[in-house]
């Protein structure tokens, strides 16, 4: 079957491509378009380190079609930053050692933005179960939770 | 020279990671995160049979297809002879290890590599592995240890001769070896003792459940020459082992480290390399293999199942005068479960006088075990410490006071051997005591447990270099994958000993045609023995700028002294000459020898043994079975903590893999031998909303034997957990759970029999 032409702004920028109608979102995005910080850690939505911003909405791009991606607005984690200046969310996951292997890091911070451009100020409560869908077998979550708790406090402008 | 008494001022402190920018902002090139112009795909189809005799391999209609390049099987590679090595955390046998990597005459699990394919697309490669006809002649197979230790059980090797016993057994058996370990004489302890008790526990295997799946490109040049890009705990270990697998030489194949997903001892041997380079070599084209999760459950090792028993012997007092266990640990496929640092373990935390330890090693239709942090100790201290906990009920003694009557101390002679020396499990011990969590009331409902770990930690083959660039300055390159922030603390200990700050060093992971030999990141070696290895290289350095300095200034090199980041001149110099800073020495470098480095390569020894104790705080739901973890400490001796936030980590993450041990983490086996829960949905890791904060505490009894005390810290943290939650359980509910994963069906079980 012919690959599919599908047009959506992907971290800001109008972004044309071609692929497979079985293609996932998360292969487009890794071996179509060359964005490899989505990672495939499970392929079946369980483990998160794939995570997007998907018009306003968290989702799972290895669950997700890249042909479903016409029409709409991405962010992914090469889009968080601010050319180079990093988003609370990034500098408070490197001040607080949020990360060991770094693996599940970018979905972990994608899943974050989408938690706090909802809920700009949740207990420690709704920042674990809004994170339940991102694993991290390293850290235990714990420099995770303090440091999402904190770059929600910088950006509600409370803290250093 | 050694720092443990100096003052520091990078060693300590918490600096942001050298490689956290590309972390988090999604730039870090994981194993599966390259290409290569002309890449094909490589899959590999798995057996769907737990155990089977191979009849025939077909693969004529997957080769006839478009898109297909390559394809192999068992018959491409070497018929590698049984030959034992030593790796690390435990033994290999390279002919086990090539019939892992691609099944030769019997498929020995369901997902045991057959065949593998090198295609244009993944979806090609899959169509190619669909054609390809295996016929099988299905066997009886064998899952669990018990089972497969009955005189009836289907054996897996027929020239598996149980090792360990004597006389030689004439007949094969699944049992690969017994070990035995005595101290003093445990039946006159036994007759001695005012109180014994004895209970069976059995646990279940865990996957590691590193988050990236394995996956490797392989490139093989005309002149076959080989590269190959892949993560690991060791890629030295995957130059060495792909080399003997495929019959080339070492100096043929480079490895570049990529960036390793997790590992926790999962990465300590291949799977896919061989396979990809052989692809490459038939095909002629650069061939990635990335595994699916599904593939890693089924293809790739858990660590051990297993069934204990454990009696201890007491006086009225406390005094534990007696201590027996006998281990059974599944091995997987192929002989190798950690039977020996189980055996060891259990009992290292305490001072017993008589101790007898029987393991064995099992062979059995599952994946082959591989090492999982603190292999077999976690297994072998589930029991010791549930039973300990028993003790204390049944001495009517405070769990703590009992463990401090027994503990292990500097001289106390292990039942394995060697006898302990600076160690701090005292001091841990004694933290506890102190510790507000400790200290504070239970609230109502719940239940406290406390548990202990014991793990050797290792040293070994470690090789740095320290060089001042240009520009002044400093690179540190190592062998050693950087799992969890040991660039950071590499950088640390080289900034420290040149005396300059942390953001003047780049710490750097080098290839295995770019640096000498280092052993794989595990056995909690990398701090300790690379450590080592780059403290002396910046040793070196300073000397050599220390000879520069001197040839600049026409004095003696030990008229001058190095401190601050610069030479001073130092005696009847002083004050003589303005100090040189790094910046200065490197522009001056050509006209005074050349460019400054050094490399060391260290056989590291003295690796200081780490204890742990845990305290776990559980409410259980005694309607549904559920247990919640309220509030959990684990203390450590790390030795000295050169990044006291990435050692937290280490302990923090151990525990949280412990508490998945404990709670809900098992294989689940269908009728026909295949696992029902290869995905993280059913194999359940813990998640955010699982857990609360760990409060990790961190004891430093320096090691003597590392330049600033260090010791390794990533293993102990997982050894404690599951005793400490089921302590915690008995102390809610009064329900002694001796069955791992401690499930809500389980629970509600053990309730429905209390009554």
């Amino acid at each position: 079957m012919a690959k599919q032409y599908v047009s959506a702004t992907i971290n800001g920028e109008q972004s044309e491509f071609l692929c497979e109608t079985q293609q996932s979102m998360l292969d487009v995005l890794r071996d179509v378009i060359g964005l490899t910080g989505a990672k495939e850690g499970c392929g079946s939505g369980d483990c998160g380190a794939c995570s997007i911003i998907l018009d306003g909405r968290l989702v799972c791009s290895c669950l997700m079609l890249g042909v479903e991606a016409n029409g709409t607005t991405i962010t992914t984690i090469e889009g968080i930053a601010q050319g180079d200046k990093l988003h609370p969310i990034q500098q408070k996951f490197l001040e607080h050692a949020a990360l060991q292997c770094g693996f599940c890091t970018p979905g972990l911070i994608v899943a974050t933005k989408a938690l706090l451009d909802e809920n700009p100020n949740p207990t420690e409560t709704e920042a674990r179960y809004w994170l339940a869908g991102n694993l991290c077998r390293c850290t235990g979550y714990d420099k995770v939770i303090r440091a999402v708790m904190d770059a929600a406090a910088v950006m509600r402008g409370e803290a250093a | 020279m050694n720092y443990i008494d100096s003052s520091l001022k990078v060693v300590g402190t918490r600096p942001l990671r050298p490689d956290g920018v590309d972390k988090v902002t999604g730039r870090a090139l994981y194993s599966a995160d390259t290409r290569a112009a002309g890449m094909l795909w490589g899959k590999i189809l798995r057996s769907p049979h737990a155990h089977a005799r191979i009849v025939k391999i077909d693969t004529s209609k997957a080769e006839a297809m478009a898109g297909v390049y390559a394809v192999c099987s068992a018959a491409d590679f070497p018929d590698i002879p049984s030959e034992e090595a030593f790796v690390g955390e435990g033994p290999m046998n390279f002919r086990d290890l090539a019939q892992n990597v691609m099944a030769r005459g019997k498929v020995l699990y369901e997902g045991h590599a057959v065949a593998a394919v090198a295609a244009s697309t993944p979806a090609v490669a899959d169509a190619a592995l669909a054609a390809i006809e295996v016929t099988y002649d299905v066997l009886p197979y064998v899952i669990d240890v018990e089972d497969a230790m009955a005189a009836d059980a289907p054996v897996l090797h027929d020239d598996m001769f149980t090792a360990g016993v004597d006389p030689k057994p004439t007949k094969a058996s699944n049992i690969a070896k017994v070990v035995k370990f005595k101290k003093g004489d445990v039946e006159a302890g036994f007759a001695a003792a005012d109180v014994i008790i004895e209970d069976s526990y059995t646990t279940q295997p865990v996957h590691q459940a590193y988050i990236e799946p394995h996956a490797c490109l392989a490139t093989c040049a005309a002149d076959g020459q080989v590269t190959i890009h892949a993560s690991s705990q060791g890629h030295f270990m995957i130059r060495a082992y792909t080399a003997k697998l495929l019959g080339m030489d070492m100096s043929n194949i480079r490895v570049n480290p990529a960036e390793i997903g997790g590992g926790f001892g999962g990465k300590t041997l291949i799977y896919i390399e061989p396979v990809a380079v052989k692809l490459s070599q038939k095909s002629g084209r650069p061939v990635k293999i990335q595994m699916s999760r599904e593939d890693v459950f089924r293809g790739t090792g858990p660590t051990s199942g297993a069934s204990v028993t454990v009696k201890l012997g007491a006086k009225k007092d406390g005094t534990i005068v007696a201590a027996q266990t006998v281990l059974k640990f599944q091995a997987g496929a192929f002989a190798g479960s950690p039977i020996n640092p189980g055996c060891m373990c259990g009992f290292a935390l305490y001072d017993i006088e008589n101790i007898d330890v029987l393991g064995y090693d099992v062979v059995s239709n599952r994946p082959k075990v591989a090492a999982y942090r603190a292999p077999g100790a976690p297994i072998a201290s589930f029991a010791v410490e549930s039973l300990i906990d028993d003790l204390a009920s049944k001495l009517g003694m405070d769990p703590l006071t009992l463990r401090q009557k027994n503990m292990a101390k500097n001289g106390t002679k292990t039942h394995y051997g060697p006898t302990h020396q600076n160690i701090g499990f005292e001091q841990v011990l004694a933290a506890v005591q102190t510790h507000p969590h400790w200290k504070s009331a239970l609230p109502a409902g719940q239940g406290r447990g406390l548990a202990c770990g014991f793990w050797f930690n290792i040293g070994g083959e470690s090789t740095a270099t320290v060089h001042i660039n240009e520009d002044g300055s400093v690179t540190v390159a190592t062998g050693s994958p950087d799992i969890g922030g040991s660039r950071a603390s590499m950088g640390m200990m080289v900034a420290e000993v040149l005396g300059v700050d942390i953001s003047m060093v780049k710490a750097t992971i080098a290839d295995t045609a770019s640096i000498g030999f280092t052993h794989l990141t595990g056995g909690s070696r990398v701090t300790f023995a690379t450590g080592m290895a780059a403290t002396q290289a910046a040793e070196k350095v300073v000397d050599e700028l220390k000879k520069r300095a001197a040839m600049i200034w026409e004095i003696q090199p030990d008229a001058v002294e190095w401190r601050d980041g610069k030479a001073f001149p130092a005696g009847s110099n002083a004050g003589g000459f303005e100090p040189l800073d790094l910046a200065e020495l490197a522009l001056k470098a050509a006209r005074t020898g050349g460019p400054v480095n050094a490399e060391v390569s260290v056989n590291a020894q003295g690796a200081g043994a780490g204890f742990g104790a845990h305290i776990c705080d559980v409410s259980v739901d005694k309607e549904t079975g559920h247990v919640k973890i309220e509030r959990y400490t684990a203390i450590q001796d790390v030795g000295k903590a050169i990044h006291p936030s990435y050692v937290e980590g280490q302990i923090q993450g151990g525990a949280a893999q412990g508490i998945g041990w404990a709670l809900s983490e098992e294989y689940i086996y269908s009728n026909k031998g295949q696992m029902d829960n290869p995905g993280f949905l059913d194999y359940r890791c813990p998640v955010a909303s699982d857990l609360p904060m760990i409060e990790a505490v961190l004891v430093e009894v320096p090691n003597p034997r590392h330049p600033f005390g260090v010791r390794g810290v990533g293993e102990v943290p997982i050894v404690p957990p599951m005793a400490a939650v089921a302590n915690a359980i008995k102390g809610a509910t009064g329900l002694r759970m001796p069955d791992l994963p401690m499930t809500p069906p389980k629970i509600r079980a053990a309730f429905d029999a209390a009554g």
